[in-house]
C-alpha cells in the first residue's frame, strides 16, 4: 500500500472518528455546562463525572420505540435524518489540520480532499443541511413540523447569504478558494508587529457576521426557531423518535463542529498558533496541527453552549429582519471595504 | 356580626320606578334588581358619573329551591374612580331562567355568563356564544343546582361536540382561505402551563382568529364545598392557585372569620401576612420564570425557581407541606410557628434578592428580550378594566388598584409599601411589574419582622372554632366533646352572605360565601383573578404571531387550577 493511500485512509478515519465522537462529548459538555450556568449539578451518575451519560443516552435512543406517523410521506421521512448527518460528515474533507508533512519521502497534505474550490465545496455541502429540515417537517404531516420547516427554510436561506459573503471577504486577501492556502496566508507575518497574522484582526466585522450567521445556520439559540420547543413543540422533528431523532441530534452537533472549524480556519489561523514550532517528525507535526485546530474548535463549541443558555429566542420576523436588513448590508459593506483594502495593498 | 363598611352608592334617580330594591348587606351595599330592568341599571351604573362601576368583578348564580324565584344571579361590581362596591342580585324563575346578557356593558361578562349557564342553566339572552365552558359539551344538567346529584356520572364522547374553527370577521375571498391553517395549541403543549387549548387560525405565523377552550381541569370545587364542613374546604382552596396556595388559605379563612364575626389573633395575622407575601414572591417567580422559558431563556427559569425552592423550605417548616400547604385554619393557624421562624425569614430576605437580581442582570436589558416583549400583546387601561382584569396585569396597564391598598386588610394599613404601576400594558411591563412587586413584598416582610413577632396564641381561643390541644382532648371530657363536635359537625357559621377579597398573586381573589347555618357552606363562589384575564386572551392575540401568543401566556399568570376550579 502506498504512503498516499495509507495517509488518505488515516485522514478519513481520523475525521470520521472525531466527528462521531463529537456528539456524545458535546452532549455531555452541553448538559454539564448548562447545569453549571444554571446552578444545577447535571448528569453525574453514569461513570466518573457523568462522562458515560452519553453512552447511556445512546443505548436509550437505540432501544426507544421507533414511531412512524401513518400519514407520513415515508421515503422522505426516512431520508431526512440520514441527510442530517451525511453533509455534516462530508464537509470536513476540505479542512486542513496541519502543514504539509513529509512521510516516507512523499509530501502529504493534511486534508482529505485537496480540491481547487475547497471553500465552495464546503459551502455547497453545508447548505444541503436545509433539505434535512424542510424534508423532515414536510414529510411528517404535522402542522407544527411544517411550521418548523417553513421557518427553517426561510432562516437558512436568509443567513446563508451573509455567511457566504463574510467567507468571501476572508478569501479576498488570500486570492484562493483553497483552505490550506487561507491558513498559510495567516501563518506568515504579523499584524502591527505583535498580533498573529490571523484574518480576525483586520476582518473583525466579518468574523462577527460569520459568527451570528453560523448560530442561525446551526439552529442554535437565540436562532432555534425551527425547533422552538415552547412554541412549536419540537418543530421539524416533532414526530421523530428513537435513533432517527438521535441522527438530528448528531447532525446539529456535527454542523456546529463544522462551522466552528471553518471559523477557526478562516479567521483564527486554522492549525496555526504563534510560538508553536511546526518542524520535526511528521507525526509530531500532524499531532500539533490537529491539537491546535481541535482546541480552537472546542473553544467555539463552548461559546455555542454559553450563548445558548444565556439568550432568549428571537421572533421569526425579527430574525428575518436581522438577516436581511442588518447582516446582509453589513456583509456587503465588509466585502467592499476588504476588497478595496486588498487592491490598495493594505492587506 | 360584621357590618358593612363600604359606603352605598347613590340610588340614581334616572332608574326606572321599582326596578331596584336596596337591602342591607353584611359587607357591601346590595341591590335587588328586577330582571327586565337589569340591562338599563347596569348601563347606568357604569356610565353615571356618580357611580362609575366600570369593573365587573364577578358573576355567579345561586340556587334557592325553596323560593318562588328559584335562581339568583349575583353580580359584584367595583368602581375604580370611586372605590365603591356594589352587589346586584337578580332573581329569576325556574321556568324562565332568562336574563339579559351584559356583555355589551362589561366585556368581562362573557365567560362569567357562560359559566352561570353551565352551572345553573341561567340563559343570558343576547350572549353570542352561550356554550358550556367548564364541563364537557356532552354533559347533561347543571351541576351546581341543588337538586343535581354529585354522584351522577355521564359517559362523555367526542362525537357531536362543538369543534372550534375560529374565522376572522370581515369579508374574505375564497383564495385567502387556502392559505390559512388552523392549529391546535394545547391542551397538551409545552407552553400551556396547565391544560387549556387555544385553537388558532393562522395566516403564515400570524394569528388571525383564535378561540380559547378551557375546562380540562375542572374539579367541581364549588360543588364539593357544599358537601363538606367549613374546615374541610380549606385543602380544596390550596388547589386553586397552587403557586401561592397560602394566599388562598388566608382568603378563605378570612372570609369565614368575617362571616362569623371573629378575628384571628395578632400572632396568626402577622405570620399569615409574612407567608402570604412570600407566597406572592414564589408566584411571581414562577410566572416570570415561565414567561422567560417560553421565550427560550431557560436559565432564568432555574434562577427564578431557586428562591421558590428556598421559600418552600420555610413553608415546610411551618406546616410540613410545600405546595398545597393547608396551613391556615378558621381563626388562625394550623400550629404554632417553628422556633427559628424569624431567623429563616431573615435568611430568605438576604438570599431571595440575589437570584432576582441575577435574572434582572441577564435579561431585563437584553435586546432580544426587549424586542420580544415591549409592545407585545399590549392592552390599554380601559380595555383591561372592561375585560375585568385585576392584579399585576391591570397595574401594568396603568391602573392603580391593589386590594392591599384600596381595602387594607390585616396589617397592610400599617406597613409602608408602594404599589408599582406601569403604563405599557405589554408583556414587558407585566414582567417588570412582577419583578418590582417582589421587591415590595420583601420590604413588607422586612417591616413586619422588624415589628417583632406578637406574643399570644396562634389561633382563636374559642372551643367552637379551634380544636382543643390533643393533650386536652385525650384527658378532659369537655375538650373531647368539643373535639368531637368540631370534627363531626364542623364549625357552625351563622346564616348570612359575604364577599371578601384579598390581593392574590394574580389579582383580586374573592370568596363569595353564603351560609344557611347548617354547618356546611350553602354556596361558595371563588372570584378567580385569572378567569377574566384568560377570557381576553383571544382578543390579546389578534394579529400577533404564535411566538407572541406563547410569550404572552406565561406573563398573564393563568393558573389552570384557579381558572377552572
Amino acid at each position: 500500500m502506498s504512503v498516499a493511500l495509507a495517509a488518505m485512509l488515516a485522514k478519513i478515519g481520523l475525521w470520521v472518528a472525531v466527528l462521531l465522537a463529537v456528539t456524545p462529548v458535546m452532549a455531555w459538555v452541553e448538559r454539564r455546562g448548562s447545569a453549571m450556568i444554571q446552578d444545577r449539578l447535571g448528569p453525574n451518575r453514569v461513570g466518573p463525572l457523568g462522562l458515560l451519560q452519553a453512552l447511556a443516552d445512546a443505548v436509550k435512543f437505540l432501544f426507544k420505540e421507533d414511531l412512524t406517523p401513518s400519514a407520513a410521506d415515508k421515503p422522505l421521512y426516512y431520508l431526512a435524518p440520514a441527510l442530517a448527518v451525511v453533509p455534516a460528515l462530508t464537509t470536513f474533507v476540505v479542512l486542513p489540520f496541519g502543514p504539509e508533512i513529509e512521510v516516507g519521502g512523499e509530501t502529504v497534505k493534511l486534508l482529505v480532499a485537496d480540491v481547487e474550490s475547497g471553500v465552495l465545496l464546503f459551502l455547497a455541502l453545508a447548505s444541503l443541511g436545509v433539505y434535512t429540515l424542510v424534508l423532515a417537517g414536510y414529510s411528517s404531516n404535522n402542522k407544527y413540523s411544517l411550521l418548523g420547516s417553513v421557518r427553517a427554510a426561510a432562516q437558512m436561506i436568509s443567513y446563508e447569504l451573509a455567511l457566504t459573503l463574510s467567507v468571501v471577504a476572508a478569501l479576498v486577501p488570500v486570492g484562493s478558494f483553497r483552505l490550506d492556502e487561507v491558513v498559510l496566508y495567516q501563518v506568515e507575518g504579523t499584524w502591527l508587529g505583535f498580533l498573529p497574522h490571523w484574518n480576525v484582526f483586520p476582518q473583525f466585522l466579518g468574523f462577527l457576521i460569520f459568527l451570528v450567521a453560523a448560530f442561525a445556520e446551526t439552529n442554535r439559540l437565540p436562532f432555534d426557531l425551527p425547533e422552538a420547543e415552547s412554541e412549536l413543540v419540537a418543530g421539524y422533528h416533532t414526530e421523530y423518535s428513537s435513533m432517527k431523532f438521535a441522527l438530528f441530534f448528531m447532525g446539529e452537533y456535527m454542523a456546529m463542529a463544522t462551522l466552528s472549524a471553518l471559523a477557526a480556519t478562516l479567521f483564527f489561523g486554522g492549525w496555526h498558533f504563534p510560538g508553536i514550532d511546526y518542524t520535526g517528525h511528521w507525526a509530531i507535526v500532524a499531532l500539533k496541527g490537529f491539537s491546535v485546530l481541535f482546541a480552537k474548535v472546542a473553544a467555539f463549541m463552548l461559546l455555542f453552549v454559553w450563548v445558548r443558555w444565556t439568550f432568549p429566542r428571537f421572533r421569526f420576523d425579527q430574525l428575518l429582519r436581522l438577516g436581511w436588513k442588518v447582516l446582509l448590508p453589513l456583509a456587503i459593506l465588509n466585502l467592499v471595504v476588504i476588497a478595496a483594502l486588498t487592491i490598495g495593498g493594505v492587506l | 356580626m360584621p357590618t358593612a363598611t363600604i359606603p352605598a352608592p347613590p340610588l340614581l334617580d334616572s332608574l326606572p320606578e321599582g326596578s331596584v330594591e336596596v337591602v342591607e348587606g353584611l359587607d357591601q351595599p346590595t341591590w335587588i334588581v328586577r330582571r327586565d330592568a337589569l340591562a338599563q341599571v347596569a348601563r347606568q351604573l357604569r356610565d353615571d358619573p356618580e357611580t362609575q362601576f366600570d369593573l365587573l368583578l364577578d358573576l355567579c348564580g345561586v340556587d334557592y329551591p325553596d323560593r318562588d324565584e328559584r335562581f339568583e344571579a349575583v353580580y359584584h361590581l367595583y368602581s375604580l374612580p370611586r372605590a365603591a362596591r356594589l352587589r346586584l342580585k337578580v332573581p329569576v324563575l325556574e321556568d324562565d331562567p332568562v336574563l339579559p346578557s351584559l356583555i355589551d356593558v362589561w366585556t368581562a361578562a362573557d365567560w362569567f355568563e357562560r359559566e352561570a349557564w353551565d352551572m345553573f342553566g341561567l340563559r343570558f339572552e343576547g350572549h353570542p356564544n352561550l356554550r358550556r365552558i367548564l364541563t364537557h359539551e356532552a354533559f347533561q344538567g347543571h351541576p351546581l343546582r341543588k337538586d343535581y346529584d354529585p354522584a351522577r356520572r355521564w359517559i362523555l364522547t367526542e362525537d357531536k361536540i362543538y369543534k372550534p374553527n375560529p374565522q376572522p370577521t370581515g369579508s374574505e375571498s375564497v383564495d385567502d382561505m387556502f392559505e390559512r391553517m388552523t392549529i391546535n395549541i394545547g391542551p397538551s403543549h409545552p407552553a400551556m402551563h396547565g391544560t387549556f387549548r387555544v385553537v388558532a387560525t393562522l395566516d403564515g405565523e400570524v394569528i388571525v382568529a383564535s378561540e380559547v377552550e378551557i375546562g380540562y381541569l375542572h374539579r367541581c370545587f364549588e360543588k364539593m364545598a357544599e358537601t363538606h364542613t367549613w374546615q374541610q374546604v380549606i385543602p380544596y382552596t390550596d388547589r386553586l392557585n397552587y403557586c401561592s396556595s397560602f394566599i388562598n388559605n388566608v382568603a378563605y379563612c378570612r372570609t369565614v372569620e368575617k362571616l362569623m364575626g371573629i378575628e384571628a389573633p395578632p400572632r396568626a395575622v402577622w405570620a399569615q401576612m409574612i407567608l402570604s407575601e412570600f407566597s406572592r414572591i414564589m408566584d411571581h417567580c414562577v410566572c416570570n420564570g415561565s414567561t422567560l422559558v417560553d421565550t427560550g431563556a431557560l436559565t432564568n427559569f432555574w434562577y427564578m425557581f431557586q428562591p421558590r425552592e428556598e421559600i418552600y423550605g420555610l413553608l415546610e417548616a411551618c406546616c410540613g407541606a410545600r405546595l398545597t400547604v393547608s396551613a391556615c385554619r378558621i381563626g388562625g393557624l394550623l400550629e404554632d410557628l417553628p422556633p427559628d421562624f424569624e431567623a429563616r425569614c431573615r435568611h430568605l430576605l438576604e438570599t431571595v434578592p440575589e437570584f432576582i437580581d441575577d435574572v434582572d442582570k441577564v435579561v431585563t436589558k437584553n435586546r432580544i428580550w426587549l424586542d420580544r416583549s415591549v409592545g407585545v400583546a399590549a392592552i390599554s387601561a380601559e380595555e383591561a378594566v372592561d375585560h375585568g382584569w385585576t392584579g399585576p396585569c391591570l397595574r401594568a396597564s396603568g391602573v392603580d388598584y391593589d386590594v392591599r391598598r384600596a381595602y387594607p386588610y390585616d396589617l397592610y394599613g400599617e406597613v409602608d409599601f408602594e404599589v408599582p404601576v406601569f403604563q405599557g400594558g405589554d408583556v414587558f411591563d407585566r414582567y417588570r411589574m412582577r419583578m418590582e412587586e417582589i421587591h415590595q413584598s420583601l420590604s413588607i416582610i422586612r417591616q413586619l419582622l422588624d415589628r417583632g413577632m406578637p406574643d399570644g396564641p396562634y389561633i382563636v381561643d374559642d372551643p367552637h372554632v379551634a380544636l382543643p390541644p390533643k393533650e386536652d382532648a385525650y384527658n378532659q371530657m369537655e375538650a373531647m366533646i368539643y373535639h368531637f363536635k368540631l370534627i363531626m359537625d364542623g364549625i357552625q357559621v351563622p346564616p348570612g352572605e359575604l364577599y371578601h377579597m384579598v390581593e392574590g398573586a394574580n389579582g383580586e381573589l374573592g370568596f363569595y360565601v353564603i351560609s344557611d347555618g347548617s354547618g356546611k357552606p350553602y354556596r361558595i363562589k371563588v372570584r378567580p383573578p385569572c378567569f377574566p384575564i384568560m377570557a381576553s386572551f383571544s382578543h390579546l392575540m389578534q394579529g400577533g404571531t404564535i411566538s407572541d401568543a406563547i410569550a404572552t401566556l406565561g406573563g398573564l399568570n393563568i393558573i389552570a387550577g384557579e381558572l377552572e376550579r
